[in-house]
């Protein structure tokens, strides 16, 4: 008994070392696999796309993940991924890439629902973000210390925000930051002197969107190019697509893929 | 028929160093491979506009991590106010007071504790210690504050239980040598045993610092993040590994680099703690 031990006990311990020697890739799928990756403004939306997709084409399996819109360009360089998503430009020698615009999104600055103000103008928000508004007082309301959030630097939406609003004046050090669209929705839910920037997409009954210049964020003023806060998010690939991936890119530009886009509250390619 | 069981023990020798290497080799492997990223960044911006700068915009060229250097200690620092005198307390009455049957069930408790994810210490921190600042003490909740008590929470079990094994390895003779001499069982802990058992429970603070600076989740979630050095408690504030974690997805370039740099001060920090608590331990074992 004591010596079978011992030979599990062996084998176990070696079970590991074989497991780098025969990678699982034996087992050959009939399904073409898509992968997908990249910025997390954009992913919820192949997401649902990605459903949709699967659902008229059961041989396809779509694999979603995050990660950003840098780390999911380089994965595309890389070649590690079929098809990667940017909330934001290509810049540089990212170039080399095929970017395709998926649709536009706004960008909407939210507060909490208990927050009476709904109307800024762009230099309001600009003057938060640069740490020259402090104090919702100066806006009009109750003198106390405004909580703005912004986005961590790199990331797509931050990004926009950056070219669209503060144009150049750089964000204060002492604003809040957090790591998501869904964090920052969450700060602003939670703290009644709260104010964010989030996706259009993701603005519900949890947090008020407030107007700017006297326009609100809808799909309708954006169409009207009345509001002027908005960004492409884009597919991106490297060189040409292979079939199954050309087969998803065709869905989402298609009448039934962009319907599923402007269901979540976007604004389709060709609008 | 010895020399075939001879055979299989050498084996199992064999297998077991080349195991007990690997782990060595993976230490070695995170060394070189955070060293290779991160050094290069402070030869082309500078070690001291890297450590003493102020400013960190890393896609405009500014690598200034001071505030968040300031920022990590001052939350290991808050941890330890909360978490050290809870900590120690805990170890005291475990080692002096309680029974057999209590302790029995207390242990495994607390070393659950340290089992949670910090995932989940960070929702909890979100759910109900953020609102709970801005509502009692004012500020946006994401502050110094909160995150010390999250902290301070999560390095109960570190500073427990090696508190706790410092207290235990006192000599029962000294405690027996204080009673007879007439001293109170408090007067003992306090003045006899505590003192005896002073470095291991250094060791436990330092290590508990050593957790405190290396957390990274549940900070994300309850420091808010912002830039500057915290001028209150109420304050928002970016710790060393939140930065990492909070911009490495989206990092190229130098970006990046700067990061892995963050990663270099960070590694000196803890591999610094962990050393002096390594000489605490020791001279206590040498004694």
């Amino acid at each position: 008994m004591p010596k079978l031990m011992g030979t599990v006990l062996l084998l176990l311990m070696v079970l590991p070392l074989s497991f780098g020697a025969c990678s699982p890739n034996g087992i050959q799928s009939k399904k073409h696999t898509v992968t997908v990756a990249g910025s997390t403004s954009v992913m919820p939306f192949t997401e649902k796309l990605a459903e949709h997709f699967m659902v008229d084409h059961p041989d396809f399996v779509v694999e979603v993940q995050g990660g950003g819109s840098t780390a999911g360009i380089q994965a595309c360089l890389n070649n590690t991924v079929n098809i990667g998503m940017s909330s934001r430009q290509l810049k540089g020698e990212e170039k080399i890439l095929n970017q395709i615009i998926l649709c536009y999104d706004g960008i909407s600055f939210v507060v909490n629902p208990k927050n009476p103000i709904s109307a800024l103008s762009l230099k309001d928000v600009r003057d938060i973000f640069s740490g020259k508004i402090k104090n919702w007082s100066e806006l009009g309301w109750i003198d106390r210390r405004i909580d703005a959030v912004t986005r961590e630097e790199g990331s797509g939406t931050r990004g926009s925000f950056e070219e669209l609003v503060m144009k150049g004046e750089e964000i204060d050090d002492g604003i809040m930051v957090q790591d998501s669209n869904g964090s920052v929705k969450e700060v602003v839910a939670t703290d009644p002197y709260a104010i964010g920037y989030v996706s259009l997409g993701l603005v519900d009954a949890k947090v008020k969107a407030v107007t700017i210049d006297g326009i609100g964020p809808s799909i309708d003023t954006i169409k009207l190019g009345e509001y002027k806060i908005v960004r492409p998010f884009l597919y991106v690939t490297h060189g040409e697509l292979d079939d199954s991936g050309k087969e998803f890119v065709y869905f989402a530009l298609s009448e039934a893929g962009q319907n599923v886009l402007k269901k979540e509250g976007l604004i389709g390619a060709y609008d | 028929m010895i020399k075939k069981a001879f055979s299989k023990e050498h084996f199992v020798k064999l297998v077991l160093i080349s195991f007990a290497l690997s782990s060595l080799l993976f230490l070695f492997l995170i060394f070189v491979f955070i060293l290779a990223e991160g050094l290069p960044l402070f030869h082309k911006i500078g070690l001291k506009n890297i450590i003493f700068g102020f400013k960190w915009a890393p896609t405009k060229g500014s690598f200034g991590i001071f505030p968040m250097i300031v920022s990590s200690f001052l939350v290991t620092i808050g941890a330890l106010i909360i978490g050290a005198p809870l900590g120690l307390s805990c170890a005291i009455y475990l080692s002096e007071y309680s029974g057999k049957r209590l302790k029995l069930f207390l242990k495994p408790a607390l070393e659950l504790l340290a089992g949670i994810p910090s995932v989940v210490y960070g929702f909890l921190g979100v759910i109900y210690i953020v609102p709970l600042v801005r509502i009692y003490f004012g500020g946006p909740g994401f502050s110094l504050l909160a995150t010390s008590v999250i902290l301070g929470v999560m390095i109960l079990p570190t500073v427990i239980s090696i508190s706790f094994d410092a207290l235990m390895s006192v000599p029962k003779t000294y405690r027996e040598g204080s009673f007879a001499m007439g001293a109170t069982k408090w007067q003992t802990i306090y003045k006899v045993i505590i003192p005896s058992a002073r470095s291991g429970i250094l060791a436990s603070f330092i290590l508990g610092m050593g957790r405190a600076i290396g957390e990274t989740m549940a900070v994300i979630m309850v420091a808010g993040n912002a830039l500057r050095i915290p001028t209150s408690i109420l304050d928002p504030l970016r710790t060393l590994t939140s930065n990492i974690a909070l911009e490495l997805a989206y990092a190229t370039g130098d970006h990046r680099l700067g990061l892995f740099s963050t990663g270099v001060v960070l590694l000196v920090i803890i591999m610094t703690l962990n050393y002096i608590a390594n000489f605490a331990i020791k001279r206590r074992v040498l004694k």
